[in-house]
């Protein structure tokens, strides 16, 4: 077991360094760079300002040293005015140590945000914070409609009850977020008028049932037919297999069989389905919280990519990769203390 | 303004997609006179969902074609008057109905979602289509020879896999991107592929007929090349092939995220079948790996890939809304059925119809392939 542990961390750890190296280099680009200079001289600059303002605060260096800079392997150098030899921090809302120091991500700072003009530690965790409160409800409710589903589609293979609950995780797989939640939009808030099409009252006013129901079923209603017909499919492999076929013989009713005997088994599938199901997730949630305008990392995420705010876009990337890798680990490892039959090693 | 009523707008909807009505009469005809001769297709339509699938997906696919026909208006026109039109009023120029409402910018909801489904059904298969033969191009080795090329392969598979979609899609699609080479380069990288696949096919299979060989190679170098030339550095010399730089970049960007699933596909396939015996058989006659690949494993994986290549395009098709949808790569006049889906959701509240249209019709695009690749995994199992 620890062995397999230690090989699945280091290849987060690699992966997660071929990914953080990608999304810096995409962030950097000299588009990107160019357009940040234009916006932070805000005045009619000349080509060789934006070079000057560029190279001054190190955005000209090494590209491997700029990224050492970032994850905090290399010191970061402080900023000198070259008229007046004074210190003077990268961006005037963000204040940054005068001495050269290392300052990345490893020691916690994740830069600033231009478009909100604030350190990103002030509002990264608020976000993350948003986000998973929506997350959690999502995955409460979710998770089991989808099991029922799934176990009673499976439970009896071919059945009428099973064709139609086939249907319906068909349609519910083939409506993207963004379909789903217009239609819910339209015939919640604005025919029936029961349910507020917009969360805004969440991030300031808590959650309710009236502001928050909207984008969680729209985010669950994406998910729910996918886990339910992988749950579907293990159910009836197992509700196939002999040793059911022999509790039946035994006499066993069938509500016993499927409860005691094929469930336990049943659900070893479906746990890996739903732990890869954050990734996908994560993509949802960007799109629920545009559409509703609640205020999570998704809504980070867009401002960042929209305002060209390069170090919040690179906190978001950096944060979303993350996620996708400990989820993964996760499901592995879970996966194989479930099932006695994957030996590990 | 006149306004007709919702029995005259369904009925009038009805009537301008005859030609469509008209193709799928007769499509159902043949197939049902001829179903026993066409193999699996003549099995998927004998079933309910199977039939209902490759309806809504010809649907879609007639209406595209006659797009022209059926659109009473440019998906560009505006009409001042028709600016948030409901449903059903009549354009008072011509005398014909807003069957869906008019948009923001006075322009016919209904044409534009018709004229929307070109662009979908353009680069949707299209997209999926480079994404299968770059996925199966490296999933056959990575399954076949296994060892360091599949660890290799695999790694950087489940990076691109280990990247949130929409993540790549905020760093990949921009407009600032287009002035920098990399929309090129992973272009080029990409679109080498189909070339590669059947100039290999080819040299496998027909190595023993010099003649077929040499036509074959030449066609496809030629045909390949000169795609590539007019759709990678936009120099067509004759300037028939010429793609926008934006629609490129979505191209790319949409065939970058769908190509890893397939590799995986096709590596997990090809471990299965390289076990069984005719591999072996093929292997003691002395035939090179690439033959075994791509005329032994590649047609025996088929069935699977078939019903992922249906569920992808769907999949492919609800990436290109999510693009839309955040206004990324699409020109914003675009009629695709995502940019639609985005400016119809800004006055959501006040006016559904706008965002409602076109969403119905992804979704129901969708779920026509879905249906299919249901009823054909069905199939597959039985045999």
């Amino acid at each position: 077991m620890l062995k397999f542990l230690a090989l699945r961390l280091g290849i987060m750890v690699l992966t997660m360094f071929c990914l953080s190296l990608v999304v810096f280099f995409f962030v950097n680009l000299e588009p990107n760079l160019k357009r940040l200079a234009i916006f932070q001289t805000q005045q009619r600059a000349t080509d060789q300002d934006l070079e000057n303002w560029l190279s001054r605060n190190g955005y000209r260096d090494n590209f491997f040293v700029r990224y050492g800079r970032w994850i905090g392997v290399v010191k970061q150098q402080p900023v000198v005015d070259p008229n007046t030899g004074e210190i003077v921090p990268r961006f005037r809302f963000c204040d940054e140590p005068a001495e050269p120091a290392y300052n990345g991500i490893l020691q916690g700072n994740f830069g600033c945000s231009t478009a909100f003009k604030t350190k990103i530690e002030n509002r990264l965790p608020q976000g993350l914070k948003a986000t998973g409160l929506l997350m959690f409800w999502v995955m409460i409710t979710m998770v089991p409609a989808a099991l029922v589903i799934g176990i009673l589609a499976g439970m009896r293979e071919g059945s009428r009850l099973d064709r139609g609950l086939s249907v319906l995780s068909i349609t519910s797989t083939a409506t993207p977020e963004y379909v789903s939640g217009i239609i819910f939009s339209v015939v919640f808030a604005t025919w029936l008028k029961v349910l507020n099409g917009s969360a805004a009252t969440a991030t300031s006013d808590g959650i309710t049932f009236y502001n928050f129901t909207l984008p969680v079923m729209t985010l669950a209603i994406y998910g729910v037919g996918y886990i339910a017909r992988m749950t579907r499919a293990s159910m009836a492999e197992v509700m196939s297999s002999q040793y059911i076929r022999t509790a039946r013989l035994k006499g066993l009713s069938f509500r016993q069989v499927v409860l005691r005997h094929a469930l336990r088994n049943a659900l070893i599938a479906p746990f890996t389905v739903i732990m890869l199901q954050f990734p996908w997730l994560l993509s949802g949630v960007v799109v629920v919280e545009a559409i509703f305008r609640y205020q999570g990392f998704g809504f980070l995420l867009v401002s960042a990519a929209s305002n060209n705010d390069i170090d919040l876009l690179l906190a978001c990337g950096l944060v979303s990769v993350a996620v996708v890798m400990v989820t993964q680990l996760i499901s592995d490892i879970g996966y194989a203390w479930l099932n006695p039959r994957i030996r590990m090693g | 303004m006149e306004n007709i009523g919702p029995t005259a707008i369904i009925l009038g909807i009805l009537a301008r997609f005859w030609p469509v009505w008209l193709a799928l009469a007769l499509m159902l005809t043949l197939s049902f006179a001829y179903r026993r001769r066409l193999g699996l297709y003549g099995y998927v339509i004998g079933s309910g969902v199977g039939l209902a699938g490759v309806i809504i997906c010809a649907f879609w696919v007639f209406t595209a074609l006659f797009a022209n026909i059926i659109a009473p208006f440019g998906p560009l026109d505006q009409i001042a008057v028709m600016k948030h039109a409901v449903p059903g009023s009549v354009e008072p120029g011509s005398g014909v109905p807003f069957y869906l409402g008019g948009d923001k910018l006075a322009r016919d909801m209904f044409s534009r979602m018709v004229h929307g489904s070109r662009i979908v059904l353009a680069i949707a298969p299209a997209a999926t289509a480079i994404s299968l033969m770059v996925g199966s191009l490296l999933g056959l080795p990575a399954g076949f020879f296994g060892g360091r090329i599949d660890s290799v392969l695999s790694f950087v598979a489940n990076l691109v896999l280990a990247f949130p979609v929409i993540l790549l899609f905020y760093l990949l699609v921009t407009p600032d991107i287009m002035d920098t080479p990399v929309p090129y380069a992973m272009a080029g990288f990409f679109f080498i592929f189909p070339i590669l696949f059947f100039c290999l096919l080819f040299l496998t299979g027909y190595g023993k007929q010099p003649v077929r060989l040499t036509v074959l190679l030449v066609l496809t170098l030629a045909v390949g090349g000169y795609l590539y030339v007019g759709l990678v550095f936009d120099a067509d010399p004759f300037g028939l092939v010429h793609i926008e730089p934006n629609e490129l970049n979505i191209f790319v960007a949409v065939a970058f995220a769908s190509s890893p699933g397939v590799f995986r596909i096709v590596r997990g396939l090809t471990m299965d079948i390289k076990t069984r015996e005719y591999i072996a058989a093929a292997q003691t006659r002395g035939e090179s790996p690439w033959y075994i690949m791509l005329w032994e494993i590649l047609p025996n994986a088929r069935g699977p890939l078939i019903v992922d290549t249906c569920l992808r395009i769907g999949y492919t098709t609800i990436l290109l809304g999510t693009l839309g949808f955040f206004g990324l790569g699409m020109s914003s006049e675009s009629p695709d059925w995502g940019t639609a889906i985005k400016d119809g959701s800004q006055f959501l509240r006040l006016y559904a119809w706008p965002a409602l249209t076109p969403a119905i019709a992804l979704m129901s695009f969708v779920l026509g392939l879905n249906l299919l690749a249901d009823a054909l995994r069905e199939q597959s199992l039985r045999d």
